[in-house]
């Protein structure tokens, strides 16, 4: 195919304003799939993500459209994930696209979240052109989101089409429009082979599948390829293309066309997302921009509930990893939990992602410990340590000081609820910076934040404090020096080292109790009684006790109906299983999650 | 040697609901109660057959309230079992009855009709306690009736008492034991008030508020078995002190396993090995519905319920017999349990393994460890 009638491109858009919608709009239209095949949401194909209504893993589709000026074009649609943990996913994809669509809800207008990914669509050199979305909503005002657009994000909006992609209106306006504004790709396809991987799969038949964008050159079976920034070298089995919901062989990949590789790969670490893909006989001179090694910015040990599950765990990690190149982890052992990993993550959100697809697709059962960020830990003797698990701190005589990542946060909110939001923001140790009202009802809050204090609840805080109205996004700004200390908590007089966590000093003594408290609940009766402590450098702060348990028996008990006792002793002994053994009490799993929801109440 | 059954009547009517109990009953008049007995009749005369090769050694006619119906409606059932079942040599037959719904007359009838025992409900002696529990009865009521039951003829009499009622002391519960204890009845049924889901008394008593605390829950707990025990009743089971040989015969076959059959709603039977429970649809029972849920047992839980159904009893199971029926030792089963337990203090093991005082008190915590 011709390059000049490739387009590449994604569609970027807030939670709820109708990207996936618009994209199997689009998949209808362009007529490789029969309404019958459709799927509800073609792209989001993953249980979780379509439950959540967001999307995590970037699918790809390509299509044919047939356009008015009676020439067919490949429409190579990239699907871009919508959180902004998933940041550097987003970019990667960005990169493989020439052009986006910005889908704006008419109702709703431009949201915190809209704006960081456009920015970082036209950081990358993308032709951006929006689209106003759900225009036949009663409550739509197309003019006020367009006026929005303009001032808000710059861009020209408007002849911005006014469609709904839920009742399929305009969607052609859509369509002639990425022909005319999505420019060609203009790579040579002479040149020496340049791919961008932007996401992978693992196929349990065909290994990993890398999904790449051609840059420059042409890849086929039988090509030897080195991925640059790691090294391997392999030799190509299959390339082609992506159909809607399956793989299409085809002869060759060249310049300014998306599509997949397979080359056998086993070693999933041998295809890192941004890296770029040439060929080994005849190497380009040098990599694509943009490759970084992903940061994690959230840590936590993860178990396995029963320790002989530890190597499912592995494997499990392994294959997620191969779709997930975001997720970090290491073995690390815990004297409470055992053997588990150290697993990094991009957000809290990506956490709890990773965390119940370990359950629902491995079906595993996990103890996780609470979520620290990366400290930076200064030592007494000039060493600087990166900190993600709390129980490595060294003892405060050797510590000088400490540092905490500190993120930008930017959040757009309706103004009747400024002054909650403010508050929020002062609890969490913010620091205030701007305040710009982008219309009459609604401002832009820009803050300084602590990072700790965002990854266990703020989203949730933050929506019930502005009843939903409040959007957040947030990047790493740098690392400031801080008063930190490590909370530790001694269940029955001993330390248990996965509910360490590390916490700023005036919060120890609030953040201790309410520790403290929690575990008393959570904690069944024993035998015996438990002292339940929060201590800080050996200092008590915080005490509650779980009485011991005297009696335990169903006196009254109707003697012919055993199927009830029994149900109950089994709940009881079900009870038993999903407990850790820590010394000679028995605590349940979910305590150790409990320290995550501390500020619910 | 035919196998022993025994045959539970479940009578599902009160004169009112106690705002505690969770058990299937309903407030009907006398005709409803006749057109119950009627189905009763239609239900045991259809299933009767299948016991032909067992005798009956205990019937038991629970509620509800049993001695609430006309006296013919349990005349009648008796002599429908004498005429289709065959009996032991000495049956155990007891009757509950309220001490509000009883009088002589009706007494000598059971007396009649062969049952031998009766059990009544008296849970206190305070009358305060008994309308927090929403009782119909006085504390001189009771006395009139145990009086009327004694007369009638019944020499082996039970009483049903309950501690941690709400605005209960202790040392009024001691009163209740003393009162008890004087009436010199031959088995005493002693159980801690259960706040059940979907009772009045569970919204009542969420919090726990006008109930006595747990340390004086489990002092009168303790109470309980010492008081008893000093007046000659010893307790051969978690709930049930007796007189030496006045242990209930159908209770402890539920903790033994022998088979038994109940007939009318609601009721549980267990016989070749399987459980079965009727529904508690008063309406579709009297339309002729005596459908149950049926369970098999697995070998896994018979040895199950063998464990946690034998402990219950003071005396505990029998680590041969247990070999005997499943072929294989208890501590082959239960690996470290065993051990662990009895090393807690809460269970001695000899040639049986029975709950210790301690035990028994946490008696669900060491029960759910023979749960595989």
């Amino acid at each position: 195919m011709n390059q000049d009638h490739i387009r590449n491109f994604c569609i970027i858009a807030h939670i709820d304003h109708g990207k996936s919608t618009l994209a199997d709009r689009i998949i209808e239209r362009t007529g490789l799939l029969t309404s019958r095949e459709m799927q509800a949401q073609v792209l989001d194909n993953m249980d979780l993500e379509r439950e959540r209504g967001i999307t995590i893993k970037a699918q790809t589709v390509r299509t044919v459209y047939k356009a008015k000026n009676g020439e067919e074009y490949i429409f190579n649609l990239i699907d871009t994930p919508g959180h902004v943990d998933f940041n550097y996913e987003v970019s990667r994809s960005l990169a493989a696209c020439d052009g986006a669509i910005l889908v704006v809800d008419a109702a709703q207008g431009v949201e915190a979240q809209t704006l960081a990914n456009v920015y970082l669509a036209l950081d990358h050199d993308l032709e951006v052109f929006p689209v106003i979305n759900k225009i036949d909503l009663p409550s739509a005002e197309p003019e006020k989101v367009i006026k929005e657009i303009e001032d808000v994000i710059g861009i020209e909006a408007q002849d911005a089409p006014l469609i709904s992609a839920k009742n399929g209106i305009n969607i052609d306006d859509v369509l002639e429009r990425i022909v005319e504004r999505v420019p060609a790709p203009s790579g040579s396809a002479d040149a020496p082979l340049q791919a961008l991987i932007f996401d992978s799969l693992y196929d349990s038949y065909k290994g990993v599948i890398v999904f790449v964008r051609v840059v420059n050159g042409r890849v086929k079976k039988g090509d030897k390829i080195l991925m640059m920034a790691t090294g391997a070298v392999e030799e190509v089995v299959e390339v082609g293309y992506f159909g809607a919901g399956q793989f299409l062989p085809c002869s060759e990949l060249s310049a300014g066309e998306v599509g997949y590789i397979t080359a056998s790969i086993k070693n999933v670490r041998e295809t890192a997302v941004g890296d770029t893909v040439t060929n080994n006989e005849r190497p380009c001179s040098e990599p694509l921009p943009g490759y970084k090694k992903v940061q994690s910015m959230v840590y936590c040990g993860v178990y396995p509930a029963d320790g002989a599950k530890y190597p499912d765990l592995r494997d499990a990690l392994e294959k997620l990893q191969l779709n997930d190149a975001s997720l970090f982890y290491e073995p690390e052992t815990s004297i409470a939990l055992g053997f588990g990993f150290r697993c990094g993550f991009l957000g809290l959100l990506h956490l709890e992602i990773i965390q119940e697809r370990l359950e629902r697709e491995y079906n595993l059962d996990l103890v996780t410990t609470a979520p620290s960020v990366v400290y930076r830990v200064h030592k007494t003797n000039g060493d600087m340590i990166e900190l993600t698990n709390p129980s490595n701190l060294p003892s405060p005589t050797e510590i000088e000081y400490m540092e905490e990542p500190i993120v930008n946060a930017e959040i757009m909110v309706t103004t009747q609820f400024v002054g909650s939001i403010m508050e929020l923001c002062q609890e969490r140790r913010g620091r205030y910076i701007s305040m710009e009202y982008i219309e009459e009802t609604r401002a832009l809050l820009k803050y300084e934040l602590p990072l700790n204090e965002i990854i266990y609840d703020f989203f949730d805080a933050l929506k019930s404090r502005s009843r939903g109205y409040a959007s957040f996004d947030y990047e790493l700004k740098g690392y400031e020096q801080s008063d930190m200390v490590k909370l530790d908590i001694l269940i029955n007089r001993e330390e248990v080292d996965a509910l360490s966590f590390i916490v700023h000093k005036d919060s120890a003594y609030e953040r201790g109790r309410k520790m403290c408290e929690k575990l008393k609940d959570e904690i069944p009766r024993h035998l015996f009684e438990i002292p339940i402590q929060a201590a800080v450098g050996g200092k008590i702060i915080a005490r509650e006790t779980v009485k011991a348990m005297r009696k335990d028996v169903l006196a009254k008990c109707y003697g012919g109906d055993i199927t009830r006792k029994k149900k109950l002793l089994e709940k009881q002994k079900e009870g038993k299983k999903r407990m850790r053994q820590i010394g000679n009490v028995e605590i349940p799993q979910k305590a150790f999650m409990s320290v995550l929801k501390l500020d619910e109440e | 040697m035919k196998n022993k059954i025994g045959i539970y009547i479940h009578v599902p009517f009160c004169t009112g609901k106690c705002a505690y109990c969770d058990f299937v009953s309903f407030v009907k008049d006398a005709e409803t109660q006749d057109r119950y007995f009627a189905m009763l009749k239609k239900e045991i005369g259809t299933k009767a057959d299948r016991f032909n090769d067992y005798v009956v050694d205990t019937v038991f006619f629970g509620g509800g309230t049993p001695s609430l119906v006309s006296e013919k409606n349990i005349t009648g059932i008796m002599e429908l079992l004498k005429d289709r079942f065959s009996f032991s040599e000495d049956p155990e037959i007891t009757i509950e009855a309220n001490p509000n719904s009883g009088d002589i007359n009706k007494f000598r009838a059971y007396r009649e009709a062969g049952i031998n025992r009766l059990s009544m409900g008296l849970q206190s002696s305070v009358d305060s306690e008994l309308k927090a529990l929403s009782r119909l009865h006085t504390y001189d009521e009771f006395l009139k009736c145990f009086d009327a039951g004694r007369n009638a003829g019944f020499d082996n009499m039970n009483l049903d008492i309950m501690s941690a009622i709400p605005g209960q002391s202790i040392s009024s519960y001691e009163k209740t034991l003393e009162r008890v204890v004087r009436l010199d009845p031959e088995h005493i049924s002693a159980y801690s008030l259960i706040i059940e889901e979907g009772t009045p008394f569970f919204e009542r008593y969420k919090d726990g508020r006008g109930l006595p605390t747990e340390e004086e829950d489990r002092k009168m707990y303790a109470l309980t078995r010492e008081f008893l025990s000093d007046y000659g009743y010893s307790r051969y089971e978690i709930s049930n002190y007796s007189k030496a040989g006045f242990e209930c015969r159908h209770n402890l076959s539920y903790w033994k396993r022998i088979p038994y059959v109940g007939f009318g709603i609601a009721a549980a039977s267990l016989y070749d090995e399987k459980r079965y429970i009727k529904h508690s649809d008063l309406e579709r029972y009297l339309k002729g519905d005596f459908s149950e849920e049926e369970e098999t047992l697995t070998p896994t839980d018979r040895m199950e319920e063998f464990m946690f159904l034998g402990l219950r009893l003071t005396e505990g199971v029998s680590k041969e017999e247990f070999y005997k029926t499943f072929g294989s030792s208890i501590e082959e089963e239960y690996p470290g349990v065993l051990e662990k337990l009895s090393g807690q203090g809460l269970l001695k093991v000899t040639d049986r393994v029975s709950l210790t005082e301690k035990g028994m008190d946490l008696a669900n915590y060491c029960m759910s460890e023979f749960v595989k």
